[in-house]
């Protein structure tokens, strides 16, 4: 095995440079004014313009209203991509105890029923959830925009799937302790679920955030506006001849990468963690 | 504290064909231990899940204390049961675990500390109360176990095979602390195992069940020196008691092509029979059956000796101390001597004859 390790640690090395270059290239580009980006291209090394570029771009009001920040889009994107994790999670957690808890007819066709709607991406059922969120008078709300992606038959499923995993006895023991079936879920359910948690509220944080043709269908008013839709619309602005902000829509693709990191850091050490103190 | 009232109980599974339990009629005194013993799919654990409430019971019905709990939730039936794999919950610490049943029946708080205090003392748990359940060894867990059960102070105590996950060392010390706990607080229990001699250990009284119906119920001396039917002689005892096909008239008991004679004829017996007897009840005699050897087990203080008297297979516990030889004869020990049926396997014949009969001639 010794023999085998310069080989080994060459395509780690190359793994990061690929993984990481594209990235290196965004930060050190976005430093740059996009005058200087338009004339020489890409960049890897570090320009003057860094601090200005990212203050602009989180205070300048733009858009067709001068009305949205960068802050403002930044705040839009976490508020969905935590509304998506959170209530993901809690729907789905409901519906898989009462799934592989409670004993009614059809759980198992019901069960396949959700988890069929997995096959289906968003995309396909995009015209009717516009039109009933467009009936419900919910366009341009933060509610429009989250609840109706809230049903997760990928998180239904894994967390159906542990739950199976929980030894019977535990619920045995707690009917013995005089725990009733809301008591079980909230003492013992919910706090070995944790590593479970963790890892659906990372994939759905991200989900959400990266969430583009839905809130762009979903909002017209530019308060509502994300940060996935703010790049867009920076490298729009091709008027005549005006360079396009090349090193804002950088900046902002960085900015845009930041929370989704920072959640993963967070969260990583929880789910180590958890998953090394797997027991059940 | 109470007594526990099983009355026709039996268990039909939805789905299943027949009766998993059958008909189980039983009375247990209050502070008594009772153990259920059986081989896997007897039905005991069923029996046992049926008085905790976590099965329902089809038919019959079960009082504790007097009181009927056929319809009561687990919780309602002041019970404490302690589970095979333990059962603890693993996010929370041994004190916790502990106090979680009386929090959630909103014992005041000084109370549960008390009582979690005193169990712990009781268990030696003491300096392991903040801890979680996955920084013990197999055999605190189980103490824990046992102390979620007593902090409840329940009418009785259940346990599912509590000892069959630890090793054989730990399980013997184990089975002892269990014994001197129940006899201290005096609390009704009942235990079900599939090991005969944790059985014979434990009980008060031994009930032995085969195929979801009751064998036999007696103290465990009892049922060891007068079992039942052929299963109960086969199940309970190491080594199991030698079956051999005999034909027994008057005095005379035949084996294959050879005989052995009792000093009294053998009451209402007449014709072909079971005959039954502990290894340890046959010994070495200057005349009786011949005896070839197949095999010897030493275990130290005693040797187990495999053969086969006229085809048909024999042990015999010997002392080390005796000289073995490719053939022995062999004679029983006078008292020893059990008749089953041939058809059903049920004990036959008054055995006073064989009991009394000390003098046993070749």
């Amino acid at each position: 095995m010794n023999r085998m390790k310069p080989f080994d640690h060459l395509i780690l090395i190359l793994g990061t440079l690929f993984m990481v270059s594209p990235i290196a290239i965004a930060v050190m580009t976005s430093t740059h004014t996009a005058a200087d980006i338009h004339a020489n291209g890409l960049s890897l090394l570090p320009g003057g313009h860094g601090f200005e570029t990212y203050e602009t771009v989180l205070t300048r009001q733009g858009g067709f209203t001068g009305q949205v920040t960068g802050t403002r889009m930044m705040m839009n994107s976490v508020i969905l991509g935590l509304g998506f994790a959170v209530g993901k999670i809690v729907f789905s957690m409901l519906a898989a105890y009462a799934l592989v808890y409670f004993r009614f007819r059809f759980a198992t066709v019901m069960f396949w029923v959700i988890f069929t709607t997995l096959l289906l991406p968003l995309e396909v059922r995009i015209m009717p959830s516009y039109q009933v969120m467009s009936g419900l008078g919910l366009l341009n709300t933060y509610t429009g925009l989250i609840v109706p992606l809230l049903a997760s038959a990928t998180g239904t499923f894994y967390f159906r799937q542990f739950f199976k995993s929980v030894p019977d006895e535990l619920l045995e023991a707690a009917r013995i302790d005089g725990a009733g079936p809301v008591r079980f879920f909230i003492d013992v359910l919910i706090p070995l679920s944790r590593t479970m948690i963790a890892a659906i509220f990372i994939i759905m944080f991200v989900y959400g955030w990266n969430q583009y043709l839905w809130p762009m269908l979903m909002t017209t008013d530019e308060r509502f506006f994300t940060l996935m839709r703010g790049i867009k619309q920076i490298l729009q602005v091709w008027i005549g001849s005006q360079i396009p902000d090349y090193n804002e829509a950088f900046a902002l693709a960085v900015l845009a990468l930041l929370p989704p990191v920072v959640m993963v850091v967070v969260f990583q050490s929880w789910f180590i963690k958890g998953l090394t103190e797997s027991d059940k | 504290m109470a007594s526990i009232d099983i009355t026709g109980v039996s268990k039909i599974y939805p789905g299943a064909a027949g009766r998993s339990v059958t008909g189980i009629d039983l009375t247990i005194a209050d502070g008594e231990f009772i153990v259920l013993v059986g081989p896997s799919g007897c039905g005991k654990s069923t029996l046992l899940r049926m008085v905790a409430g976590l099965e329902d019971i089809t038919e019959g019905e079960i009082r504790i204390a007097g009181r009927r709990v056929n319809d009561l939730e687990p919780a309602d039936r002041d019970i404490a049961m302690v589970f095979q794999n333990y059962a603890l919950y693993p996010h929370m610490t041994v004190r916790e675990n502990m106090a979680y049943g009386l929090k959630n029946r909103k014992t005041p708080r000084d109370v549960i500390e008390a009582r979690v205090a005193e169990a712990a003392r009781m268990l030696e748990l003491g300096p392991y109360l903040d801890r979680k359940p996955r920084a013990l060894s197999g055999g605190q867990r189980q103490r824990v176990a046992m102390g979620r059960a007593i902090v409840r102070q329940p009418a009785a105590f259940l346990f599912d095979e509590p000892l069959s996950n630890l090793d054989a060392k730990l399980r013997v010390s184990m089975r002892g602390e269990i014994r001197r706990l129940q006899k201290r607080l005096g609390t009704t229990s009942i235990y079900v195992t599939h090991d005969q001699l944790e059985a014979m250990t434990l009980a008060d009284r031994l009930v032995v069940l085969n195929g979801g119906r009751i064998e036999q119920v007696g103290t465990p001396l009892d049922i060891y020196h007068h079992p039942a039917s052929t299963f109960v002689a086969s199940f309970i005892g190491s080594p199991a008691m030698n079956l051999i096909d005999a034909e027994v008239s008057g005095n005379r008991v035949v084996i294959g092509d050879q005989a052995i004679t009792l000093a009294a004829p053998v009451q209402g017996i007449g014709g072909p029979a079971v005959l039954g007897i502990r290894a340890e009840d046959l010994h070495p005699a200057p005349s009786g059956l011949l005896f070839r050897v197949d095999l010897v087990e030493e275990l130290g203080a005693q040797r187990l000796v495999h053969g086969h008297v006229s085809g048909q297979g024999l042990t015999l516990a010997l002392s080390p101390a005796h000289p073995l030889s490719e053939t022995m004869t062999i004679a029983p020990a006078g008292p020893a001597l059990h008749f089953f049926d041939v058809g059903t396997g049920r004990r036959i014949g008054d055995t006073a004859a064989a009991r009394t009969g000390a003098g046993v001639m070749a």
